[in-house]
C-alpha cells in the first residue's frame, strides 16, 4: 500500500491539480463554498499521503526530513481550516519534486551516457568450440570471445585472430578509429567499426579500464569537498532546528498559522542540492570531453591554481624523438643510408629508432661484425667497409677528420637543441643528423590560453640538458625552465613553490613523475587511459591530449563559480523569505513553498549550464559532435 | 566480508541519503564505516558479514523506505 502510493505520486499530483482547479471554479464560477472546500480538502488529503509516508519512514530511522516539516505544516493548515493553503502547498511540493527529478536527470545525463556504453553481452566460445551469446557477467578471464562488426568489445583483452578498426572514444575521447591486429590490446567499451576479431579476455567487469573509469567518475561526482560536508552537517541540524523554531513561535505567539508558515519557509533544499548539482554537471562535461576530474575538492583547488609545472618529455613534447635536421657530405647518399639503416636496425637505442624512421625504406645489407662503444656509438663491418655511427667523441676516437663545414653544422645543430648522430664510412664523414623530440602540435596556443585563464607561472622541469630545455621554453613562451632535474629534484622544486604560498599543478606522464604528481596540489596525468596514473592523479587528460588542459582549467573555474552562485541563491532565498515573514504581511505558506521550490529549480538549471560549457575557440565543439554522433549510432543500434 | 553494490532508481532529494544511510548502518552485520550512499550515481555501497545478514535483508531495508532497487551485486571484499 505504502509503495503503491509512492509509485503513484505523479498521478496524485495531477489529480490534486485538477481538484484545486475544480475548487476555484466552484467558488468563483458558481459561488459554491461547498465544492471549494470539498475539492480542496480531498486534494490536501490525497497530496499529503505520499509526503506523510516519507516523513514516517524518515522518523523511523530518526531523521527529521523536509517531508516531516511539510506534513506537520499541512496538518496544521487543515486543523485551522485553511484548506486553500494546505492543498496548494502539498501540490507545489509534489510538483517541485517532480520537476527536480526531471531536471536532475538532465544534469546526470553526461555521466549516464558514459555508463550506458558499458557492454552487456558477449559471444563466448563454449566447450564445443561454438560461440554463444552470454551475459557479460558470465565472462571470465581467459575466455575466448568473438567480436563482430559494430559490436562493443565486452572486456579488456588481446586479439587472437582477425583484424579490424576500433573506435576507442569511450576510453580515450579520440574518435579516430585505431587499427588492431593479432596481439593488439583491445579495451572494453570500444566499438569494432569493421572486421571481426577473436579475443582472449584479460580483465573483466569492474577491473577493465572502462570499468575503472566509470567507477572513478561515479565516485568523483559524489565526492564531497569540505564546504559540502559542512553544509551536510549543517542541514542535519538545520531541519530539526526549524521544527523547534516553529514550536517556539507557536508557544509564544499562540499563532498556529505563523508557526506552520515558519516550517514551510525554513525548508532547506536549494542549499543542500545546489553544490552537488554543479559538481555532477561539471564532472559530466569533463568526462564527455576527455577530462577526468576527481571530485569537487579537485575542482576547487584547480580553479585557484597559480603555477603549472610541466614535465618535458612526453608532455610538452611528443616523447618520440625524430630527426629534425640532417646534412650529407658524400656523393653516394643511398648507399650510405643503406649502411646506416643496417647498423641502426641492430640497435634498440631511441636515437637509432628515430634514424630508422627517417630513412624509411632502404637497401639493407648484412652486418658482419659490430662493436658497441659505450657512450659513443657503434662500429660495424659491412661489405668490407668500416662503418662508424655515433657522436662526435666516437669520431674523434676513430681519428676522423671533421671539415670546417661539418664543425659549423655540428655547432648549429647543437644550438638548436638536437642530439647528434654522425656516420663515417671508411674514415670519411658522410652524414650528420640532428635528432629532437618534437613539440606537440598546438601546445603553444594551449599555453597561451592557460595564461589567459589566469595562470601566472608556467614552468618546465626536465632531465634533459639546460640548452634543450631553454630552447623549448623560449619557443613556447614559458616563464621558467630548469634542466638536469632528477625526479626527486622535481618534487623538491614543487615543495619550494608551495612553501612560497603558490597553488601548484603538476602535469606529467605519470610513470616516473609519481612523487611530483602526488605532492602537487593538483596532479594532472597525461594518461593514455591504460596507465596506473589514472588512479594516482587528481585530473586525467585522456589520450594524452594536451589540448584538453585549457578546457579542464576553464571548466573547473566555471564549476567553482557555479557552486558559489548556487550557495548564494540558496542562502539568499531563505534570508529573503524569513525577513519578509517578519517585516511584511504578504507572506504566506503557499508563496513560501512556491519561492522555495522555484529556488531549487533555479539552482538545478544554473548547474545544468555547465553541461554546455566550452572554452571559446577550443576544439570542444568538434569533440562534442563526435561524441554526439557516437551516441546517436549507439541509440540507433 | 562481502561487498555489496546496490543500484537504486534515481535519487532526487539529498535527505533521501540520510534516510538510506541511517537505515543501512542500523542493520546488524553491516560494516558501519563502509556504508556509502552516492547521490548522483544513485548507488549504495556497503561491506557486510554474510554470516549475519543476507543481501536480501539489506535490499528490503532500503525498499521499505520507498526506494526501488534496480539491481545489486555482491562480490568478496
Amino acid at each position: 500500500m505504502q509503495r503503491y502510493i509512492l509509485q503513484k505520486k505523479n498521478h496524485i499530483m495531477l489529480i490534486s491539480a485538477m481538484l484545486i482547479a475544480l475548487g476555484f471554479l466552484g467558488r468563483f464560477g458558481i459561488d459554491s463554498m461547498l465544492i471549494f472546500n470539498a475539492a480542496l480538502i480531498t486534494a490536501s488529503i490525497l497530496g499529503i499521503a505520499p509526503i506523510a509516508i516519507q516523513a514516517y519512514q524518515a522518523l523511523k530511522v530518526k531523521v527529521v526530513s523536509i517531508d516531516v516539516l511539510v506534513t506537520i505544516a499541512v496538518t496544521g493548515a487543515i486543523l485551522i481550516q485553511n484548506y486553500e493553503e494546505s492543498a496548494i502547498v502539498t501540490f507545489l511540493f509534489l510538483f517541485g519534486a517532480y520537476l527536480e527529478q526531471r531536471t536532475l536527470n538532465k544534469t546526470r545525463s553526461a555521466i549516464k551516457e558514459l555508463t550506458e556504453l558499458a557492454p552487456e553481452s558477449a559471444w563466448k566460445q563454449m566447450e564445443d568450440g561454438e560461440f554463444e551469446e552470454v551475459d557479460v557477467d558470465d565472462v571470465d578471464e581467459d575466455d575466448i570471445l568473438l567480436v563482430k562488426t559494430g559490436a562493443r568489445v565486452p572486456v579488456d583483452g588481446t586479439v587472437l585472430s582477425g583484424e579490424g578498426h576500433l573506435n576507442e572514444a569511450s576510453i580515450t575521447g579520440e574518435s579516430l578509429p585505431v587499427s588492431k591486429i593479432k596481439g593488439s590490446e583491445v579495451f572494453a567499451g570500444t566499438i569494432l567499426e569493421n572486421g571481426t576479431i577473436q579475443i582472449k579476455a584479460d580483465r573483466v567487469g569492474e577491473d577493465t579500464t572502462f570499468g575503472r573509469i566509470i567507477e572513478l567518475v561515479e565516485e568523483a561526482q559524489d565526492s564531497k569537498s569540505a564546504a559540502e560536508r559542512f553544509i551536510d552537517r549543517f542541514s542535519k541540524y538545520y531541519t530539526p532546528a526549524v521544527l523547534v523554531l516553529g514550536i517556539i513561535v507557536w508557544l509564544f505567539t499562540n499563532n498556529l498559522e505563523l508557526a506552520i508558515t515558519v516550517l514551510v519557509l525554513g525548508c532547506p533544499g536549494a542549499l543542500v542540492i545546489g553544490v552537488p548539482v554543479s559538481n555532477v554537471s561539471g564532472i559530466g562535461n569533463g568526462a564527455r570531453n576527455g577530462v577526468l576530474l576527481k571530485g569537487s575538492e579537485v575542482i576547487n583547488d584547480f580553479s585557484k591554481v597559480d603555477t603549472i609545472v610541466f614535465d618535458k618529455t612526453g608532455t610538452l613534447t611528443i616523447g618520440n624523438p625524430e630527426v629534425a635536421e640532417s646534412a650529407f657530405y658524400g656523393n653516394n647518399k643511398a648507399e650510405v643510408l643503406g649502411y646506416l639503416a643496417s647498423v641502426e636496425r641492430e640497435s634498440d637505442h631511441p636515437l637509432a629508432k628515430a634514424v630508422l624512421q627517417e630513412i624509411g625504406a632502404a637497401h639493407f645489407s648484412t652486418v658482419e661484425e659490430t662493436e658497441v662503444v659505450k657512450g659513443g656509438g657503434i662500429i660495424a663491418q659491412i661489405d668490407g667497409h668500416r662503418i662508424a655511427v655515433g657522436n662526435v667523441a666516437l669520431m674523434e676516437k676513430e681519428n676522423i677528420v671533421l671539415s670546417e663545414q661539418v664543425k659549423k653544422d655540428v655547432q648549429r645543430f647543437e644550438k638548436n637543441g638536437s642530439s647528434l648522430v654522425l656516420t663515417a664510412v671508411d674514415g670519411t664523414l658522410q652524414v650528420l643528423m640532428g635528432i629532437r623530440d618534437q613539440i606537440r602540435l598546438g601546445v603553444k596556443e594551449d599555453l597561451q590560453k592557460l595564461k589567459k585563464l589566469g595562470v601566472k607561472n608556467l614552468v618546465v622541469l626536465s632531465g634533459d640538458n639546460q640548452g634543450t630545455v631553454d630552447i623549448v621554453a623560449r619557443e613556447l613562451g614559458l616563464t621558467e625552465a630548469h634542466g638536469h632535474m632528477l625526479p626527486e629534484d622535481k618534487s623538491a622544486y614543487i615543495e619550494k613553490l608551495q612553501a612560497d604560498g603558490q597553488i601548484v599543478a603538476f602535469v606529467g606522464d605519470g610513470v616516473n613523475d609519481s612523487p611530483s604528481l602526488a605532492l602537487a596540489d593538483i596532479g594532472i596525468a597525461m594518461g593514455s587511459g591504460t596507465d596506473v596514473a589514472i588512479e594516482t592523479s587528481d585530473v586525467v587528460l585522456m589520450n594524452s591530449d594536451f589540448s584538453r588542459l585549457p578546457h579542464a582549467l576553464g571548466l573547473t573555474k566555471s564549476t567553482a563559480r557555479n557552486m558559489r552562485q548556487n550557495i548564494i541563491i540558496a542562502v539568499g532565498v531563505v534570508v529573503i523569505l524569513l525577513t519578509s515573514l517578519i517585516f511584511g504581511d504578504w507572506m504566506n505558506m503557499s508563496i513560501g513553498m512556491l519561492v522555495h521550490e522555484a529556488s531549487i529549480l533555479v539552482v538545478i538549471l544554473n548547474g545544468m549550464r555547465l553541461l554546455r560549457y566550452h572554452l571559446g575557440g577550443s576544439k570542444t565543439n568538434e569533440t562534442e559532435k563526435a561524441v554526439m554522433n557516437q551516441t546517436e549510432t549507439n541509440s540507433a543500434a | 566480508m562481502q561487498k555489496a553494490m546496490i543500484q537504486l532508481e534515481a535519487l532526487s532529494c539529498p535527505s533521501c541519503l540520510q534516510k538510506i544511510e541511517k537505515a543501512v548502518t542500523g542493520l546488524e552485520g553491516i560494516e558501519k564505516d563502509s556504508v556509502k550512499v552516492m547521490f548522483n550515481a544513485s548507488k549504495v555501497k556497503a561491506d557486510f558479514n554474510a554470516d549475519t545478514i543476507a543481501i536480501e535483508q539489506i535490499e528490503k531495508a532500503i525498499e521499505d523506505l520507498g526506494y526501488p532497487i534496480i539491481k545489486s551485486k555482491v562480490k568478496p571484499a
